[in-house]
């Protein structure tokens, strides 16, 4: 059995990511988890320097779902490199550091410098945080300024590089052929859909920061339809991710049009979730047959439905 | 290492419309667990409520032979987690993920603990006196309330030779008055000399009013902390309370699932948790 994944010139031994912003900097679940058997660890979002984030309360729970403004905390790209990565490289991880910038600048120097550090292994773009008021998804939600974050970090690394794609704007397809246009080797999305909750006894917002991002079940559907619609606009990997909780949820990204698969928020309900999923990926592929998952990539069979219509 | 258990409920206790004690089947947690340790429950088996919910260990449950077989959780009835909880029935299984977090460290004697509990806040306690009592060091439980009925499960600490000190609010049981009343009033007859530490949980402001306590009278302190949390192993960096380093300097954000849920109170910046609740 196949299950592995080519992103770029980075090959993962199977679709399944730890999502970043979920899986801390990936070192706080070494105890529980084999980060060996993990595809990728998309660890938290670095900048250049530490960051507080936003004051707390920074999640609350609706339904099938959670809305989050953690406010990328961080302890900014040196630290990462000096007190985190060396235990990673040790554990054999495959490291997808997520990087952040206020200014074009600031992506270009945080990529650059984990370009030169040992043990990392592709570069995921935050473009799309809907938390942070500057930088991030100002970038993500223009063309222009995917395009200009892409292609500058394009530049100075040759690790793959994977721009994470923001789900609130109107059309995500267009943002995903400018990330392949500007020499990006793979594309991930979703990352949280811009929400809201309110206390109806107090009227005060649930959260500090007032509006955050949902992630969760909740928001399935309406990933598997942007993954399927990237599908069809680009031809570069796309890394899908929105609610994953079951096997059946990764093979349905991927038969949308993703390639591999994060999982974020079910990682909080059950950290033992991998194994879980990697189980039903290979009973599936038992099941029906597959040797090798990336086969399944983009099959999804419209045709039966589009006939339906034509002889109605 | 926290192992998650996917644990038979033995007994689902009522005390009161708002308080039960819930046991369940867990060798492995029990086995391990440390005292002020928490576990994260999966209240339903679907996704509403989608997150676990932190529970400190409230009793560690042994058979006829002493080995441990479960854990107890302290459940006050507040939103829909606390809710299913109140009212699960025995035989029903919950994921229980633990033991997780940093534990309370019992003094030795000569020194003695001095345990305040507010509410719910008696959570954390009975883990506490038994590893104080194994160590044969004198502790005193300060347990407050608003009114007498809602003062629970006082024989355990009395079963681990406890001093219990009571208060309420309106006075229907021991002092009137909130928990710090009688605390105060101890600190203040305890001779300088007798060292004495304080471990505190309830109600941010309770916790406040104690570490500032302890701090006019020079005496140790450490609160156990309660915050959202939305995993309990330091990925989502949720839960955290402003907190000083060890070196006393400039506070950060700080996990209370791993750096916590027991803090040194002195490292806590209060108005941070204050101002959000």
């Amino acid at each position: 059995m196949d299950l592995s994944v080519q992103i770029g010139s980075l090959r993962l031994a199977n679709p399944l990511i730890a999502a970043s912003g979920c899986f801390g900097y990936g070192v706080e679940y070494a105890e529980i988890v084999d980060l060996s058997s993990l595809g990728g660890v998309a660890v938290k979002g670095l900048f250049l320097s530490e960051r507080e984030g936003h004051p707390p309360p920074r999640i609350v729970e609706t339904p099938s779902g959670m809305l989050n403004a953690i406010g990328l905390q961080g302890i900014g790209v040196h630290r990462f490199v000096a007190e985190r990565l060396p235990e990673l490289r040790e554990r054999n991880a495959i490291v997808i550091v997520n990087i952040c910038g206020t200014t074009l600048d600031e992506y270009v120097e945080v990529a650059r410098i984990l370009s030169e550090a040992e043990g990392v292994h592709a570069l995921e773009l935050n473009i799309s945080c809907p938390n942070i008021k500057e930088g991030g998804i100002t970038f993500g939600c223009s063309l222009p300024g995917t395009h200009a974050v892409v292609s500058a970090v394009r530049k100075v690394t040759t690790l793959p590089v994977i721009p994470k794609l923001t789900p609130n704007v109107t059309d995500v397809a267009s943002f995903a052929r400018a990330a392949e246009e500007a020499g990006a080797d793979a594309i991930s999305l979703v990352n949280t859909f811009l929400a809201m909750a309110i206390d109806v006894h107090t009227r005060r917002p649930k959260l500090t920061n007032i509006v955050g991002g949902l992630s969760g079940p909740a928001i399935r559907p309406i990933a598997v339809r942007m993954v399927y619609e990237c599908r069809r606009a680009v031809k570069i990997p796309i890394v899908g991710m929105g609610g994953i909780a079951t096997a059946d949820d990764v093979l349905e990204f991927m038969i949308a049009g993703a390639n591999a698969v994060q999982v974020g928020t079910m990682n909080f309900v059950d950290p033992f979730i991998w194994t879980k999923l990697m189980d039903g990926i290979r009973d599936y592929m038992t099941k029906h047959a597959i040797a090798r998952l990336q086969d399944i990539v983009g099959t999804v069979d419209t045709s039966a439905r589009e006939k339906a219509w034509i002889s109605s | 290492m926290p192992v998650d258990i996917d644990a038979a409920v033995i007994a689902n206790r009522r005390l009161s419309a708002d308080y039960n004690v819930l046991s369940l089947a867990a060798p492995e947690i029990a086995a391990t667990a440390r005292p002020g340790q928490f576990v994260m429950i999966k209240t339903s088996g679907g996704q509403d409520p989608l997150l676990r919910r932190p529970f400190s260990i409230f009793e560690v449950l042994r058979d006829d032979s002493g080995a441990p077989i479960g854990v107890s959780i302290f459940n006050k009835r507040v939103g829909a987690g606390t809710t299913l909880l109140s009212r699960v029935e025995a035989g029903t299984r919950l994921a229980l993920l633990g033991p997780l977090g940093r534990p309370f460290e019992p003094v030795d004697p000569p020194a003695e603990a001095w345990m305040v509990a507010g509410g719910v806040g008696l959570a954390p306690f009975v883990t506490l006196a038994e590893a104080l009592a194994s160590r044969g060091t004198r502790a005193t439980l300060f347990y407050g309330a608003r009114r007498a009925e809602e003062l629970y499960c006082v024989e355990l600490f009395d079963a681990l030779g406890v001093s219990v000190v009571l208060s309420t609010e309106d006075g229907s049981a021991g002092v009137r008055g909130r928990v710090t009343v009688p605390l105060s009033a101890a600190l203040e007859q305890r001779p300088l000399g007798n060292p004495v530490k304080l471990y505190v949980c309830g109600p941010t402001p309770m916790m406040h009013a104690c570490a500032q306590l302890a701090n006019a009278h020079g005496r140790a302190c450490d609160v156990s902390l309660e915050q959202v949390m939305g995993c309990g192993l330091g990925g989502c960096y949720s839960c955290v309370v402003q907190a000083r380093g060890a070196d006393a300097g400039k506070p950060h954000h700080t996990r209370t699932c791993i750096d916590g849920p027991v803090f040194d109170a002195r490292r806590i910046v209060w108005e941070t948790i204050a101002a959000h609740h």
